[in-house]
């Protein structure tokens, strides 16, 4: 990384950076507050004490101290911090370890990049934190890291530290290679059917079983005194056999009918449960089986027909998925789409009638309980993390705008501050820009006079 | 070898079975039909509350407060409920594309650079599943256009209804489409090439392009020449005479630019062969208004659900263009470039009104807009009398997503309200 590059990218962290408040009180005042789990409080306010909040009420019950920072929001919208159940922002290089069909071993958490912009512009879209998967090339792909987007803060903090563990399945066309081809030269990997994806995780967790066994026969040895040599370690059973002993959250990547009910039915075999299924496009038609095995639907709302398995996806899976008991959030599985998941939520009340209090769960509360984090985080309640934002309208609305956003009683977006930091900003990158081309031409100078090759730069940068 | 055969074959037949809507097609009768007691939102005038509109012989008849409903009028009883023009996309590729990772069932990119003489009206598929499901949020025309090469070919206006390609047609073509040469590699500006000599390479890539568009078109502006000449045959060249009516400035050139760079170029080509420029994609346009303004090019701007190119980008980029264009005077419409998810169209528009463009215009640059810059604007695009019956009955405003559109007429016709996706919905709510 070259030092301009580096030096510019620092800026724009230090820019977000907000000042630090020691036992900060900021309260913010008569707003639609849109608490989620306790319904709505119309001229309301909300007081952050710390990390926490510290009280929810009607705009005159609720008193902060002399020294606490107002918000005026007279007009506005609280809503808890919108939770991305599927995402593969911030991470650095590719989120598929394909070279196998199980690299269940491998966990994101070891390749997060606290420098990707796209956790900064879904903070302006109301999104305060995200579960970041593995990507679906293998029947079992990876760990997933949970955490909330502290833009501006080291990446040790991004993590949501007592978050569950998960991992990546992925079922149908992907993990069969379906849709791409294999590097020149190089064979078709097993799987190629979905009878194959099935065998790929009935074949781990038997073998996960064996690996368990060999370690209880020989800790019994030792037990007993007697000599025994341990097995070898073996970093995927080991995480096989986590999932066994339900430490650690199934999220399966699926679409057909077939392949969801495949795998309720293989997890009740082998003696673990999914937790939740990813994209489900046709989990409405299954819905029943799901609930049944109480596991949960995440999904993107609208995306449709780019696939064979996606065929059949309907707008209205949501709504269908959520009248049969089944906890459903929507998801972006995009950087993009992760930045309007609030207007995601809106389409369950066009397709197929949910209440608006139900939709504005599929964005909050759901994906949190889903996560595991429900504890923390989803919703406005007295005691849970402060991940707020405030909105201009009401956040169903494709009119509404987030304006401020708080995690844990910080600021991490602000329109105002982000809209005067603008021209500042374009300053900075003109000078930069200029530095780096003097530089350039005094290199260029000194290399005529010693005569030697030298690594090459572009000249040319900027638009 | 035999196996595989069997398998290409099953592909292929299963293709077809997959891409025919079974939902009923346009009935073919443009009945007499009055709204009443409705709010009616012509869009070229204000807002009409308690009006009635009258549609018939597939035009719209007449509107107001004070209407003669025709003795023979389905009445409908419009209290509560609101009357806007069909919607308008104008950057599509319905019609050409049923399952994106199924090549048998995409045509929308021909091979090689040049493919002026690819036309979207011998290629569309009228029974396309995406056709109800985008129609039934109230789309009822788009434009759906060729992605493949540097000239792509000649794009159609169509209705969202027709029993064959030519029913579906508006207007086609309404411009030829060029995918102009991109002068950066990568669209980040920390995207540094690795070396001097594969940047070089890049280089010399672009020009070579660019080169070729300039010499193409001065081979159609001398062909176009050789066609009026008197006196001497010679062997037509289809690649060159798709090209005559776009040089000689009688059909519009829509270039799709992103990159300020490009957009600067693009304008600087089609002044030099006097085209009828529209430009399309536009992330930079803030960057170029003067150009735009003293060139009179009007924009087609979208998607706007698209990340920001650059790293260091406004985070609000894309969403604050249009407003940008509509202070400065510029003419442009919203597009979706999409086709299953098209339906999403209204409410990118009204993203942008969430970044300050007015609502009304965020209207506009989804019904008259698109229609005027298109040239059809005495056609579609408003409620008026004497335009072609493209109306939607919403239960609120079409750009919420929480507001359902409760019946569409297209060219008079009465829609049906139904997608496979609604079909599959009522299936399996019926589960017991």
């Amino acid at each position: 990384m070259s030092a301009i590059r580096k030096l510019l990218g620092c800026l724009l962290i230090l820019a977000a950076i907000p000042a630090i408040a020691a036992e900060r009180e900021i309260l913010i005042r008569n707003a639609t507050i849109l608490t989620v789990s306790r319904g709505t409080i119309e001229r309301g306010s909300v007081l952050i004490r710390g990390t926490k909040i510290a009280a929810i009420g009607p705009v005159d019950q609720v008193k902060a101290s002399a020294n606490a920072e107002v918000i005026d929001a007279t007009g506005k919208y609280v809503l808890p911090g919108i939770i991305d159940a599927h995402s593969h922002t911030a991470v650095e290089g590719s989120v598929n370890e394909l070279s196998l069909p199980n690299t269940g071993m491998v966990r994101i958490k070891d390749v997060l990049d606290n420098e990707d912009i796209s956790a900064y512009r879904q903070l302006a879209g109301g999104t305060t934190a995200a579960s970041i998967l593995h990507g679906s090339a293998n029947a079992i792909g990876g760990q997933n890291a949970v955490v909330k987007w502290k833009w501006g803060k080291p990446l040790s903090e991004w993590p949501i530290p007592d978050a569950p563990a998960g991992i990546k399945f992925a079922l149908g066309e992907n993990p069969k290679s379906s849709n791409f081809q294999p590097p020149p030269g190089q064979p078709r990997q097993y799987p190629n059917t979905r009878m194959g994806v099935e065998e790929v995780i009935r074949k781990s967790f038997i073998d996960a079983r064996d690996y368990m066994a060999k370690w209880d026969e020989y800790n019994a040895k030792k037990k007993r005194g007697e000599d025994a040599i341990p097995p070898k370690r073996d970093l995927l059973m080991e995480e096989m056999a986590d999932i066994l002993r339900g430490r650690v959250f199934v999220h399966s990547h699926c679409y057909r009918a077939d392949e969801i009910v495949m795998l309720i039915n293989l997890a009740e075999e082998m003696g673990f449960k999914v937790r939740t299924f990813q994209h489900v496009l046709e989990g409405y038609k299954v819905a029943t089986e799901m609930a049944k095995h109480d596991v949960g639907g995440s999904t993107f709302i609208d995306w449709w027909g780019f696939k064979a398995e996606a065929y059949d996806a309907i707008p209205h899976n949501v709504a269908l998925m959520t009248r049969n008991g089944v906890i459903t959030s929507v998801n972006s599985d995009s950087d993009e789409l992760a930045r309007h998941l609030n207007l995601d939520a809106a389409k369950s009340v066009k397709y197929g009638g949910l209440t608006e209090e139900e939709a504005l769960k599929t964005c909050t509360l759901n994906p949190a309980i889903q996560l595991g984090i429900d504890h923390r985080v989803g919703s406005i309640d007295v005691g849970k993390d402060a991940d707020l934002v405030i909105w201009t309208a009401h956040p169903l609305s494709t009119y509404a705008r987030a304006d401020t956003t708080f995690i844990e009683g910080e600021i991490y977006f602000d329109r105002a501050r982000d809209l005067a930091k603008r021209e500042a900003l374009k300053k900075e990158k003109a000078d930069l820009l200029k530095r780096e081309k003097d530089l350039e031409e005094k290199e260029k100078k000194e290399k005529k006079g010693a005569g030697e090759k030298k690594p090459a730069r572009v000249a040319e940068v900027g638009r | 070898m035999r196996a595989r055969a069997i398998a290409l074959l099953l592909v292929a037949a299963a293709a077809p079975l997959l891409a025919q809507s079974v939902i009923p097609n346009n009935p073919g009768v443009k009945a007499t039909v009055a709204i009443r007691n409705a709010t009616i939102h012509p869009v070229t005038s204000a807002p009409i509350a308690n009006g009635t509109i009258v549609l018939a012989d597939g035009k719209i008849a007449a509107i107001g407060t004070n209407v003669a409903i025709p003795a023979n009028a389905r009445v409908i009883d419009g209290t509560g409920l609101s009357v806007y023009p069909g919607l308008i996309d104008s950057g599509t590729t319905i019609g050409l594309t049923e399952i994106g990772s199924v090549a048998g069932t995409n045509d929308v990119n021909e091979l090689g650079d040049l493919n002026p003489n690819a036309r979207v009206e011998v290629a569309l598929n009228p029974h396309s599943n995406v056709i109800p499901v985008t129609r039934i949020n109230g789309i009822t025309t788009v434009i759906t256009r060729p992605g493949g090469g540097m000239i792509a070919g000649h794009d159609a206006l169509i209705q969202l209804a027709g029993w064959t390609p030519r029913e579906m047609v508006l207007k086609a073509p309404v411009a030829l489409h060029i995918n102009f040469p991109r002068v950066r590699a990568g669209s980040s500006f920390f995207e540094q090439p690795q070396d001097e000599e594969a940047e070089k390479e890049r280089k010399k890539q672009y020009t070579r392009q660019l080169d070729k568009l300039r010499d193409t078109f001065r081979d159609a502006q001398a062909y176009a020449k050789a066609l009026e000449a008197k006196g001497q045959r010679f062997d037509r060249d289809l690649i060159l005479e798709n090209l005559v009516d776009v040089v000689r400035g009688k059909v519009p050139v829509v270039i799709h630019a992103d990159n300020a760079a490009d957009i600067r170029e693009a304008i600087k080509f089609a002044k030099e062969f006097s085209l009828k420029m529209i430009l399309s994609g536009g992330d930079d346009v803030q960057e170029v208004i003067k150009d735009l303004k003293d060139n009179d090019i009007p924009v087609l701007l979208g998607p706007i659900w698209s990340l920001p190119p650059r790293e260091d980008d406004p985070y609000d980029l894309l969403f604050t263009n249009a407003n940008a264009l509509h202070q400065a005077g510029i003419r442009f419409a919203i597009q979706t470039e999409e086709a299953h998810d098209a339906r999403n169209l209204p409410y990118q528009a009204a993203n942008c009104a969430a970044f300050g463009l007015p609502k009304e215009e965020a209207l506009k640059a989804i019904t008259i807009y698109p229609a005027q810059i298109f040239g059809v604007a005495d056609r579609i695009g408003s409620l008026e009398a004497g335009k072609i019956a493209n109306v939607i009955v919403t239960d609120g405003d079409p750009l919420e997503i929480r507001t359902n559109v409760k019946q569409v007429f297209i060219g008079g016709e009465e829609i049906a309200m139904d997608s496979n996706q609604t079909l599959l919905y009522k299936k399996f709510s019926a589960r017991p």
